[in-house]
């Protein structure tokens, strides 16, 4: 094991610890905060199976984006769902050919969607990025973080495409590095600029997520607008605060 | 008429370019002391109130799940920014729903965040979005969380649902809990605490007034129509809008309610006590004050003993009502559980036509080609009936009851599309008078296209905030204040009376 793959292992376990920590305290905040009052964005569903269909379609399809903006949509839609790609091509690194699922990881379909989906995230980031500088309102509500936050996750797509189309890197290694990290017995990384480079955007993005926009994430599942069955004149909502007030006076 | 330029209507909605800080100076009269301490707030700026203000947020964001989802949650997509009316009409971007948020989010991010706190000490905040809390920002959260109407149409097309309802309301609650009140809705809640209305009508005023309306009835169809106040034993408790009592074209679809009851051979009352529907509580985002106005709609049940509630024609009124009047003043089992409570006039109205309980003579509406704007607090904040939509269905259905000619407007500026009147969210003072003008904008400019390509002569209503804005504003664009009017109005009109 050289220096490099030693900070490397640390960093990973720093990152995947702020990761984890972050976003369940955040989780752990939402959940906890109350909804005191009915606000669901009408027309809303009535019942609770009414509401996991609107927020499945608000997930997995952008519905109300798609209402709102046909290229954002069209720009968002197509990185969100190629970095669902990608993820699931990346898994190969995570799992081995023992666990259970491996057929559904390790398959023609998941690894050549997951490969080219690469161009579809670029073309998605690329999209997003030029409205940023090219539409004057959305130029207008954009700091610089939300240009770098682009930027980051432009440079982590463009090094991880490079590697699969261009420069390909040794993955048997990197597998061995990434099991090591989960078995506690650590492997030397491979020393490619490239891959240190996208694995070190990767911990950037990682460490960034609970403290930034990306909470939008776990956000969206806690959204009272879209989370809330409308039904205020069937059962009494009513917050544990909201209830002290009653039993005050 | 007026020393701003009033938008031009064009044929296509167009987006307009950003014109930053023309809106800066729209802003409302500050409550006096004698308002705010009756609200339960301090009568003037408080000292340390930077620090007080954080505080507020803080506590807000602990409450509102809302709130901490939506400071947290936003992305800078752009989604919205071209749907909100005020800035159609201004075009000042930070009447964007995005931007507008960000006047929150921007203090939220600089003492809630780490990436704010940490750029806030290396002195650029502004790298994260994130900003102090300065006489200037307030000075912008004065001047625009009173240029929202909190109507929700950006929350129909935010990916995440992010209601900038819910953020002006914390913000005028800050505000507010800061010693920095609005005047309008300040003066007008306490009026609600001190007299039981918004426009202090007392109750020999009220009494007289419904007495001449039972007289303009008699005198109009030679039957005894009855406008019950204060009746003990009713059946049925009216709360409706105080602006019905005499306002025009409010006080006709009054009429129009009288009528319906009359021939549902129901017996009903008005209360002196809870004589309003309207709930200014809410656009304060004062959930106390909310709580304390809605508490004597209970009071005057159980006083008068009736068993159902029924609301009048009014939006955010119907909102309370629907959404939050069983969590605020709650559980209503003392009243009839065969009926929802509380029930829309419309609902009521729906029913007894559905059941063909209701005789009309359509071609007392003849003269008449109406069209309809829905509501942004009916529409994208309450539902009417049993199934999602029947906000839109019902009010239609019953137009269509009582008048022959009926076209919609533009699919994207009704349903939940609708674009607000512009004098929602408690902005309907005539010190917000330009910024009612210029919002009312795509609502005029899509009344515009069915007024030409379809002749539509008439605009109904279903609340006395939409019907108060548009008589005021509409002038301004070139049409007559007596082409806003009342769907119980339409009823009222063609209604058989077949009962004496």
């Amino acid at each position: 094991m050289n220096a490099l793959s030693w900070v490397y292992v640390i960093l990973f376990y720093l990152a995947m610890l702020i990761l984890f920590v972050g976003v369940v305290r955040k989780i752990i905040q939402y959940a906890r905060t109350p909804a005191p009052l009915k606000i669901p964005t009408t027309p809303a569903p009535v019942t609770k199976a009414g509401v996991v269909w609107r927020m499945t379609t608000e997930v997995v399809l952008f519905n109300s984006l798609f209402k709102a903006n046909r290229w954002i949509w069209i720009f968002g839609w197509m990185f969100h769902f190629a970095l669902l790609l990608a993820f699931l091509r990346h898994l190969r690194y995570v799992f081995t050919p023992n666990f259970l699922l491996w057929p559904l990881i390790d398959n023609w379909l998941v690894l050549n969607a997951g490969k080219y989906a690469a161009y579809a995230m670029l073309f998605g980031l690329l999209g997003l990025l030029a409205r940023r500088f090219l539409v004057d309102r959305v130029r207008y509500i954009s700091s610089p973080s939300d240009y770098l936050m682009l930027v980051l996750i432009l440079g982590i797509a463009g090094t991880g495409t490079w590697m699969s189309f261009v420069n390909h890197i040794d993955i048997i290694q990197l597998k061995e590095f990434v099991l090591g990290l989960f078995t506690l017995s650590w492997q030397p990384l491979p020393t490619d600029a490239v891959l240190l480079t996208h694995l070190s955007l990767v911990l950037t993005l990682m460490v960034i997520f609970p403290i930034s926009k990306l909470l939008h994430a776990p956000g969206v599942f806690f959204s009272p607008t879209r989370n809330q069955v409308d039904n205020p004149r069937e059962r009494r909502h009513i917050a544990p605060w909201a209830r002290e007030l009653e039993t005050g006076n | 008429m007026a020393d701003y330029e009033i938008p031009k209507l064009k044929e296509y909605p167009v987006i307009p370019v950003l014109h930053p800080g023309v809106s800066a100076h729209i802003k409302p009269y500050v409550a006096k002391a004698d308002f705010q301490i009756a609200l339960n707030y301090p009568g003037e700026l408080v000292e340390n109130w930077e620090q007080k203000a954080v505080a507020k947020l803080g506590e807000l964001k602990g409450k509102y799940r809302s709130l901490q989802v939506f400071l947290d949650s936003c992305v800078k997509c752009g989604a919205c920014t071209d749907k909100c009316h005020y800035y159609l009409g201004t075009t000042d971007p930070k009447n964007m729903p995005v931007a507008r948020q960000d006047l929150l989010r921007q203090v939220y991010r600089r003492y809630y965040t780490f990436a704010g706190k940490l750029f806030g000490k290396l002195g650029i905040p502004g790298f994260v979005g994130a900003k102090e809390m300065t006489k200037d920002v307030l000075d912008d959260w004065y001047s625009y969380f009173h240029q929202c109407s909190q109507c929700r149409r950006c929350s129909v097309y935010c990916p995440y649902g992010i209601d900038t309802a819910e953020i002006s309301m914390a913000a005028r609650e800050i505000m507010a809990s800061v010693g920095v009140g609005q005047k309008y809705c300040n003066e007008i809640i306490a009026k609600v605490f001190k007299i039981g209305n918004n426009l202090g009508l007392p109750q020999p005023a009220l009494e007289d007034t419904l007495l001449g309306l039972e007289e303009d009835v008699k005198a109009a169809t030679g039957v005894d129509v009855k406008f019950p106040l204060d009746v003990k034993g009713a059946d049925i408790l009216l709360v409706t809008p105080s602006a019905d009592f005499f306002a025009e074209p409010h006080v006709d679809g009054l009429m129009g309610y009288a009528k319906v009851f009359h021939e549902a051979g129901v017996s009903w009352t008005i209360s002196s006590y809870a004589s309003e529907a309207a709930n200014f509580g809410m656009f304060i985002g004062s959930y106390d004050n909310m709580r304390k106005v809605a508490l004597r709609i209970r009071e005057a049940a159980l006083e008068l003993g009736v068993k159902r509630i029924v609301f009048g024609e009014c939006g955010h009124a119907w909102r309370v009502a629907y959404s939050f009047l069983n969590t605020l003043a709650g559980p209503f089992d003392f009243l009839d559980p065969n009926y929802p409570v509380p029930q829309h006039i419309c609902e009521f109205t729906y029913d007894l036509i559905q059941k063909g309980k209701l005789k009309f003579d359509k071609s007392a509406n003849d003269h008449r080609v109406m069209t309809y704007h829905d509501s942004c607090n009916v529409a994208r904040a309450s539902r009417m009936g049993d199934t999602p939509g029947g906000q839109f269905t019902i009010p239609r259905e019953i137009i269509k009851a009582a008048c022959n000619h009926f076209y919609d407007m533009p699919p994207d500026t009704i349903g939940e599309a609708t674009y607000c009147c512009g004098g929602g969210g408690g902005l309907l003072t005539d010190d917000l008078m330009e910024l009612r003008v210029k919002g009312a904008l795509p609502r005029m400019e899509a009344l515009k296209h069915v007024v030409e390509n379809n002749g539509v002569t008439h605009m109904a209503a279903i609340c006395a905030i939409c019907k108060s804005q548009f008589t005021k504003v509409i002038p301004y664009y070139g049409f007559k204040m007596d082409q806003i009017v009342s769907v119980h109005q339409l009823v009222s009109d063609a209604i058989v009376l077949t009962k004496q």
